[in-house]
């Protein structure tokens, strides 16, 4: 990772934090000052997204060609992404308590996320029960692969045909039903906010990355 | 070029006769599918105390497809678990690994269908039958039991090479078929109340969407897993 990334990063995210929690917001029913969430929650699931499409295509590569850092870069890739996923469903569910009255709703939105959360918790278990390296690498990448195209319609097809409180589907404000007619303040904090926290997720897993290759020359000599 | 396409359907053929003669040898395996089956859906009669109590719809299709799920993963979980290594091993000698996939998605296809339709036969002998539109509840059938055969057959291949293969069995595929169930359980509630099959189109394409990646994934991705 390129130094001026990391500074993009740190900057970003101040700057997020600072103007996500101190700049005007459009006033909005239900929502509220809640709308803030946006420039925290959402990124988790972007950031969570990007990570998981990163992790497939070093599963791809390992199974193109079966390096054991391809196997490192996906599965590390995998890990943050599903920290972030995590973090998506704590701060969705401490929004839905604020706005829908409790935590767990049981909306199509919480019941997909969670769904793709339980597929790579699943992959993390199959890597834990096998003991071959070689095995597990192409197995589970196998299983990377097969489950992260499972997991599109249940993100993207499901939600869109139940009716869903979340805002952006059906009727309810959302992120595009206001961005026109208000001005693009909130844009302008929003999509930076959406790049640090990716470029901050990228950053860990590639620190991990380089630990877990440390560990591998320790092994090997 | 059109010779050897046909020659690959009969090996396809004549895997697919192998397997259902072995499958039809071993009668314990059967007989075991079945009993569990009915012991399934036993269950469910004895612990919704059916004989004073009605279920509503919605409940029935979900015990169904509940009832379905578990039957299948654990036949279909036998397909490459518990097998023995000799015949794996004579497997990989004589055919390719595309051909094993395909004739075991074809088996397992088949194996669901049947024991979805047993399980339909018991829940209208025991529960009752509430299904109004019978022609969508069936086409709704089909194409679950493909779905499930086409990602159930691959997972079991993964979950054959690990320690514990039958927990694995659940745990893999458990997430991975809930689209499927829940596309299953919305046909099956609209086959219930009767509405037009227009309705449930959505669904069905859906689901036929579903079946189409699961099924060209699993014949990509099984050679890698047939390797070792």
């Amino acid at each position: 990772m390129k130094l001026w990334m990391k500074v993009a990063a740190v900057v970003l995210l101040v700057y997020v934090h600072t103007a996500g929690l101190l700049w005007d917001v459009p006033r909005l029913d239900i929502l509220n000052e809640s709308i803030r969430a946006v420039y925290f929650h959402v990124p988790m699931w972007f950031g969570m997204i990007l990570l998981y499409c990163l992790s497939v295509y070093y599963a791809v590569r390992y199974l193109r060609n079966p390096l054991e850092e391809y196997d490192i870069r996906s599965v590390e890739f995998a890990h943050v992404g599903t920290a972030f996923g995590i973090l998506g469903l704590l701060t969705g569910m401490l929004w839905a308590r604020y706005t829908w009255g409790a935590y767990w709703h049981g909306d199509p939105k919480q019941t997909g996320s969670a769904i793709s959360l339980l597929v790579y918790l699943a992959y993390f278990v199959l890597r834990a029960s096998l003991e071959n390296q070689e095995q597990r690498g192409r197995l589970s990448a196998v299983y990377n692969l097969f489950a992260f195209a499972a997991m599109i319609p249940l993100i993207w097809i499901i939600p869109r045909l139940q009716s869903s409180l979340h805002p952006g589907s059906g009727g309810n404000p959302g992120f595009r039903a206001y961005d026109e007619d208000m001005d693009a303040s909130m844009r302008r904090v929003f999509y930076p906010a959406v790049i640090a926290w990716f470029l901050v997720g990228y950053w860990i897993s590639t620190l991990r990355i380089k630990i877990r290759k440390l560990q591998l020359i320790h092994i090997n000599s | 070029m059109h010779g050897s396409w046909l020659n690959a359907m009969n090996n396809l053929v004549a895997l697919l006769r192998k397997e259902f003669t072995l499958e039809l040898r071993r009668k314990s395996v059967i007989s075991g599918i079945g009993l569990y089956l009915f012991s399934l859906v036993f269950i469910c009669y004895l612990t919704f105390n059916l004989r004073q109590n009605v279920i509503s719809p919605a409940t029935w299709s979900a015990l169904f497809w509940l009832v379905i799920l578990f039957s299948a993963v654990n036949t279909v979980a036998k397909s490459f678990i518990g097998e023995k290594p000799g015949s794996l091993m004579y497997l990989y000698m004589v055919a390719s690994a595309q051909e094993i996939i395909l004739t075991r998605i074809i088996y397992n296809f088949i194996l669901c269908l049947l024991l979805g339709l047993l399980g339909y036969g018991l829940f209208t002998l025991f529960v009752d039958n509430p299904v109004a539109d019978t022609s969508v509840f069936m086409a709704g059938l089909v194409l679950t039991c493909l779905g499930f055969s086409a990602s159930l057959s691959l997972i079991s291949g993964i979950a054959s090479k690990a320690r514990n293969s039958n927990v694995l069995m659940a745990v893999l595929s458990f997430p991975v078929l809930i689209g499927i169930l829940l596309m299953a359980i919305r046909i099956t509630k609209n086959a219930l109340d009767g509405l037009e099959a227009a309705a449930s189109r959505d669904e069905m394409l859906n689901l036929v969407g579903i079946n189409v990646i699961s099924g060209a994934l699993s014949y990509l991705l099984f050679p890698y897993i047939w390797r070792s």
